[in-house]
């Protein structure tokens, strides 16, 4: 079971102080972020990619780049990458760069994104979002397994002869998560591509997250990768906690209360009943945490939201040391319970690992 | 003939409100003139307010209006009444029907009904109302039905407008859904299409 936090990298004003922290203090403090990840054991940092005000993170590969040379075991990853409106092959190209400089810590979850404005900056329409992610998602799966790719699509310049530099480590492509929160096609098209489907089930029902989730599981099944319990999920999660459960409900509601998300909407008492949120002590988030495996099944990574609606690089941190109390726990708990025939969470060493004995098996079969 | 079942939304603001009043006339001219037997479901917006502004912000529904949602989309008809502000639908009611899936009333009967003060305000049924269900692909049945306040206290017992044009709408909405297949949810996980067509579609 992999853990880990993901940032959507906005620039929020704290509604405690009305302080806004600049573009740089939170470039950097996202940085901050991901060291501590490493530091408190956590596996995975990912953060957001966005292209309008008044979020940060415009070109993740440039700031994981910069976190995998001040870390040694953590995953850099994303949430979203915008396969929409990102060139695939430049997608291709620099994650297999960061790939190689990361020795191997490195995957990458695709989503469309939903800023109507962005498609057209970048050439596209967001009516098309679906297709898009189809076809583009298509053509890096191929750039990233053929080494000579000819291409001729609906969205992009055709390719006569192109291979995609550098290849990727090892031979072995980044493992690709799919994120949707209510698309039953992206489910199906990570489950037909064997590929990880990561569900941020964080502001909505965990009920409607069932069906997405056992969707994706069951079409998995049925394209013959394993069997739906192997099925590779993620899922979200958002939590405050202070040792006293009061504490923490009296810190955040403020930074609820004026949330860009769901502020100025539904209580921090419905809210938190009515979606995974967690305002409460450690134990309160362990239990609500273990929930999530009851309605979902063994599942391969868990990432928690921790850093929005302005709260402070301090408060942060202080949440990520007691984050870093709350995962061993967990991991001790989910791991005992997976069965031993479902996947742990990927990592680049594992998918040698299975490259090298599929290949070890087609060689035993020819020999034969 | 299966039994059926009828949605009331009720957008009155005051309590008791004479647009629930209305609503519940309506509902009960429909059935009416259903002898298969109808069940009718009500929903006061009034009471969902706060859920159905929360889920205009954070994009999903609370227990309760999701349930009052599924009500209406599974419902065989819809009788929709709003107390009219400013000469057309109130805030609450358009509230409510941007919360629905836009494809959710497709080909769903509908009978629309207002109240004003005056019976100056009556064309608001057909300049604001009827378009709002004519874009969600509704069908309203022709007769729409407006009572202004002096309608219910008419001494006149010859003056019988607003019953007759009531039984009229009721009797105009009965004759849409019976002929009809009962109504079903739409069931994305059923419609989606296999991946290689996905593909070969792009």
């Amino acid at each position: 079971m992999q853990f880990g936090i993901f940032t959507v990298g906005d620039v929020t004003t704290d509604p405690t102080t009305g302080r806004t922290p600049t573009e740089h203090e939170r470039i950097k403090a996202m940085v901050t972020m991901a060291r501590k990840a490493e530091e408190i054991g956590l596996d995975v940092f990912a953060t957001g990619e966005h292209h309008n005000p008044p979020f940060v993170p415009s070109s993740p590969t440039t700031m994981l780049g910069y976190i995998a040379a001040q870390t040694h075991n953590l995953i850099l990853s994303t949430a979203t990458t915008l396969i929409t409106t990102n060139d695939p092959v430049k997608i291709a190209e620099d994650f297999a760069v960061l790939q190689h400089l990361a020795d191997g810590r490195v995957d990458l979850m695709l989503g469309r994104g939903n800023t109507g404005p962005v498609y057209p900056w970048f050439g596209q329409d967001i009516r098309k979002g679906l297709e898009l992610a189809i076809e583009n998602y298509h053509l890096l799966y191929r750039l990233w397994r053929e080494d000579v790719v000819d291409w001729d699509g609906e969205f992009r310049t055709p390719l006569q002869g192109f291979t995609s530099v550098p290849r990727p480590l090892d031979g072995v492509p980044p493992f690709v998560w799919h994120g949707s929160i209510r698309t039953p096609e992206i489910a199906e098209q990570a489950a037909f591509y064997g590929d990880g489907f990561f569900a941020n089930h964080i502001f909505w029902p965990t009920e409607h997250f069932v069906r997405l989730v056992g969707f994706y599981r069951q079409r998995f099944a049925h394209y013959g990768h394993g069997t739906p319990e192997q099925a590779i999920v993620g899922l979200g999660g958002q939590v405050y906690m202070r040792r006293n459960s009061q504490d923490a409900v009296r810190e955040f509601r403020p930074y609820f209360d004026h949330a860009p998300v769901y502020g100025h909407g539904p209580s921090l008492e419905d809210f938190t009943s009515q979606t995974p949120l967690t305002v409460g002590s450690p134990q309160e988030v362990i239990d609500k945490t273990l929930t999530f495996r009851e309605h979902f099944d063994d599942y391969q990574r868990q990432l928690f939201l921790m850093d929005h609606a302005g709260l402070p690089l301090k408060t942060v941190l202080e949440q990520l040391d007691l984050l870093g109390e709350v995962v061993p726990v967990l991991r001790r708990e989910l791991d005992a319970l997976r069965p031993a025939d479902v996947p742990d969470g990927p990592t680049h060493q594992a998918l040698v690992a299975a490259s090298l004995a599929d290949a070890g098996t087609e060689l035993e079969t020819s020999s034969r | 003939m299966t039994a059926r079942t009828i949605a009331v939304v009720s957008a009155g603001l005051g309590q008791p409100s004479s647009t629930r009043l209305l609503a519940d006339q309506l509902a009960t001219a429909t059935a009416r003139a259903r002898p298969a037997g109808t069940q009718i479901v009500t929903i006061e917006l009034r009471e969902l307010a706060h859920d159905i502004v929360n889920s205009l912000l954070t994009g999903f529904p609370s227990p309760a209006l999701t349930e009052a949602i599924g009500q209406v989309v599974r419902a065989d008809g819809l009788i929709a009444v709003t107390a009219l502000y400013n000469g057309s639908y109130n805030g609450l009611f358009k509230s409510f029907f941007d919360v629905l899936d836009p494809a959710a009333l497709a080909s769903k009967p509908v009978l629309i009904g207002a109240t004003g003060g005056t019976a100056r305000h009556s064309l608001a049924l057909e300049h604001a109302i009827r378009p709002l269900f004519s874009y969600l692909r509704a069908v309203t049945v022709p007769t729409a039905v407006f009572a202004a306040t002096e309608d219910w206290g008419s001494a006149d017992r010859s003056d019988r407008a607003l019953t007759t044009r009531i039984d009229r709408a009721g009797a105009e909405l009965a004759a849409l859904i019976s002929p009809r297949p009962p109504a079903a949810e739409a069931d994305p996980y059923a419609s989606a299409r296999p991946f290689e067509q996905l593909l070969r579609n792009r």
